[in-house]
């Protein structure tokens, strides 16, 4: 077996989805429900196939109804089953966030520790085609500033296969956010780099351990999802300038790899982060405030990109001003150099 | 009720042609005159026409993400709402909103990308007017699909409790993107519903326009005159995916001819014409409603785009002077470049 596995390259909605399918040929006790994710196969893609090979049974449409089918997933989840349900879009939450923020998040801690929720709670994040302020947004601090949830946030296929076999074999809920345009698309193109080389078998990421891609003692970028791509391409430009930029990848944010960060901070003394999400009280802050609590004497320039606290706008020449591009991310590393 | 049921259908016709310009052959969604996504409703005029043919300019209208025929009905500014279509600047929103999120205070439309959420915003809008002793009313339109969702249920209970001038509006075209109404409820009319929360409830079928425009008669008459809510259920027909680019794969083959049959428009001719009017007058409303359309959607291709620092303008209507220091500081920076 393992001598023909071949390099092959897959989408990123592929690559989830054929994690999900070897998860649930391996455990009964693994089902899928959401919006459109049996015949449709999810809006983006995210469960194509999955129904013709399990069936109804566990490839579920469910009825418009955030808060009873995100709910339903909790109680089945408590009852030992492992679900997962798909929010169809990060920014319908709203309808719901009782039983994600109250309930999933919560039952654990509050049942001191009695009762678990091992439940995958997936959603499409991200913007850049003009869907407008309901449609666009990342809300990667929201999930992460409450506690009781894992959040995870892939940037390529072969991260979004190996974090969702943990985050389905993981005991806790765990929120995963996928980029809709990293998700390979036919009517929404991706940027180069999300489609790679994926491995058949099953294999796991661990949560917490951010991905260095790209090493540089001048520059340090912390960022996630799309922006990964955005910064990749700020620091090859930076590169022929001789600006040499460190990327990391986060990958998930609950847990956090604050190590990774700060060592990478210690060697280039400068740190810009890069978020789609919105600027206050967010994730950006976070990763400041982290570096500063562990290596304040090594800081010496900082920047911060991200969404200006205004909801995402229509038209695109405001929607493309708002979210840092990679233009505005070469600027801030030269600004700090 | 005629004339806005032919503008809705050539005002759809139209959006699709230019929606699709620039995203042929290989279809991308951020492509194109038209930003962003599309949900057309050609099919479900007589719902629309015939419901709004009953409201005053003070009466408020809360539409869900497929709104156009309704606003049209509703006399929302067509060359205005058609900029906005395009994320123009002088569009509704000056191009924040764009096509599902469109806002006419002048005739009290407002609608929501997220499902059911207008409903209780039309029960506050009922509400305002009982306590000012006005005798204005409001109607949610919402989807089908939608009245799984508990704010349709809060806000069926709320309005009754209180015996406030609303009607609920559900459009049935059997389909919530790529779901049958079959799989999701088990109750066939959906007015049926008003009977659990003690109102009146009625379901009508939109090929015949006129009985939908007898029905919400009595159901608006109702609500003005201070006997409460009501609950109106439309059959209407989808005749084209849920929103452009949808392949519909999911649809049986022979539904779409099956519909097209059930046309309200040329029924309406019909009944028209048997009514003793005249062809010619029919020919007539036609062809200035077509020019109408033609007209608001070359002028709205002519507006201008909003300026990229206008972004940060509207967040507030008394905005914290930091702010208003921000946004100028960005329109400044904008005028060096
Ligand atoms: C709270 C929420 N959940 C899901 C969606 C995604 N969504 C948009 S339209 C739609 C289907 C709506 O169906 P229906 O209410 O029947 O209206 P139709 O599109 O058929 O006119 C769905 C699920 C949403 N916008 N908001």
């Amino acid at each position: 077996m393992t001598q023909q596995v071949a390099e092959r390259e897959l989408t990123m909605s592929r690559a989830m989805v054929e994690a999900i399918k070897q998860e649930m040929e391996a455990n009964e006790e693994v089902f899928v429900m959401g919006e459109d994710i049996a015949d449709y196969g999810g809006i983006f893609s995210s469960t194509t196939g999955l129904l013709d090979e399990f069936g109804r049974d566990r490839v579920m449409d469910v009825p418009i109804s955030e808060t009873a089918f995100i709910g339903a997933a909790v109680g089945a989840a408590q009852a030992g089953m492992r679900p997962i349900a798909e929010l169809m879009f990060v920014d319908f939450f709203g309808v719901a966030m009782d039983q994600i923020y109250n309930q999933m998040a919560k039952n654990t801690y509050m049942s001191g520790g009695a009762v678990s929720v091992p439940m995958v709670l997936m959603t499409a994040v991200g913007g850049t085609y003009s869907d407008a302020g309901q449609h666009s947004q990342t809300l990667y601090g929201t999930f992460a500033h409450l506690p009781g949830m894992k959040v995870v946030v892939p940037s390529n296929a072969y991260d979004a296969k190996g974090l969702m076999h943990s985050a389905i074999r993981d005991d806790d809920p765990v929120v995963f956010m996928f980029h809709k345009r990293l998700m390979g698309l036919g009517w929404m193109p991706s940027p180069e780099g999300p489609k790679n080389t994926v491995p058949e078998e099953p294999y796991t990421i661990p949560f917490g351990q951010a991905d260095i891609k790209r090493e540089g003692a001048d520059a340090t970028v912390v960022t996630l999802g799309l922006h990964v791509h955005r910064a990749c391409e700020a620091a090859r430009e930076l590169a022929d300038e001789g600006i040499e930029t460190e990327i990391i990848d986060l990958r998930t944010l609950v847990p956090f790899d604050t190590k990774t960060v700060v060592d990478s901070v210690r060697k280039t003394g400068r740190l810009i982060v890069v978020d789609e999400d919105y600027r206050s009280f967010g994730l950006t802050g976070e990763v400041v405030a982290r570096v500063a609590e562990h290596a304040l004497d090594d800081l010496e320039e900082v920047r911060r990109l991200a969404i200006p606290d205004v909801p995402i706008p229509y038209a695109r020449p405001l929607e493309t001003a708002l979210n840092p591009s990679a233009k505005q991310i070469a600027d801030a590393i030269r600004d700090t150099q | 009720m005629y004339d806005n049921m032919v503008t809705a259908r050539y005002y759809e016709e139209r959006l699709q042609e230019e929606y699709l310009e620039g995203k042929q052959p290989a279809f991308d969604i951020s492509a194109g005159p038209i930003p962003g996504e599309l949900h057309l409703a050609a099919g479900h005029e007589a719902s629309g026409a015939g419901v709004c043919q009953h409201l005053r300019d003070d009466d408020t209208v809360t539409g869900p993400h497929r709104p156009h025929h309704i606003a049209i009905a509703k006399g929302v500014d067509l060359k205005k709402m058609t900029a906005e279509i395009f994320g123009r600047e002088t569009g509704l929103c000056r191009g924040k909103g764009g096509h599902m999120h469109l806002f006419d205070p002048s005739v009290n439309f407002a609608c929501s990308g997220i499902i059911a959420q207008g409903c209780p915003t039309a029960v506050g809008a009922a509400m305002a007017a009982k306590k000012r002793g006005l005798d204005s009313v409001a109607v949610a339109f919402l989807g089908e699909g939608a009245i799984d969702q508990g704010g349709f249920f809060e806000s069926l209970n709320l309005a009754q409790v209180q015996q406030l001038p609303v009607v609920f509006v559900i459009e049935d075209n059997d389909w919530a993107i790529s779901m049958p109404k079959d799989r999701v409820t088990d109750v066939k009319d959906g007015s049926m519903r008003a009977k659990g929360h003690g109102m009146p409830g009625e379901r009508v079928d939109s090929n015949d326009a006129i009985a939908v425009y007898e029905a919400a008669k009595k159901a608006v008459s109702r609500a003005r005159n201070g006997n409460g809510p009501t609950l109106l259920e439309v059959q209407v027909h989808r005749h084209m995916g849920h929103f452009m680019g949808d392949a519909e794969a999911y649809r049986p083959d022979d539904e779409l001819e099956r519909i097209k049959k059930l046309d309200p428009i040329p029924r309406l001719e019909q009944d028209l014409l048997n009514e003793g009017v005249d062809q010619s007058e029919l020919d007539e409303i036609r062809t200035k409603a077509h020019e109408r359309v033609d007209e608001a959607i070359a002028w709205a291709k002519e507006q201008p785009e909003p300026e990229p620092h206008e972004a940060l303008e509207d967040v507030f209507h008394n905005p914290p002077e930091e702010w208003v220091e921000a946004a100028n500081m960005a329109a400044a920076q904008e005028g060096d470049d």
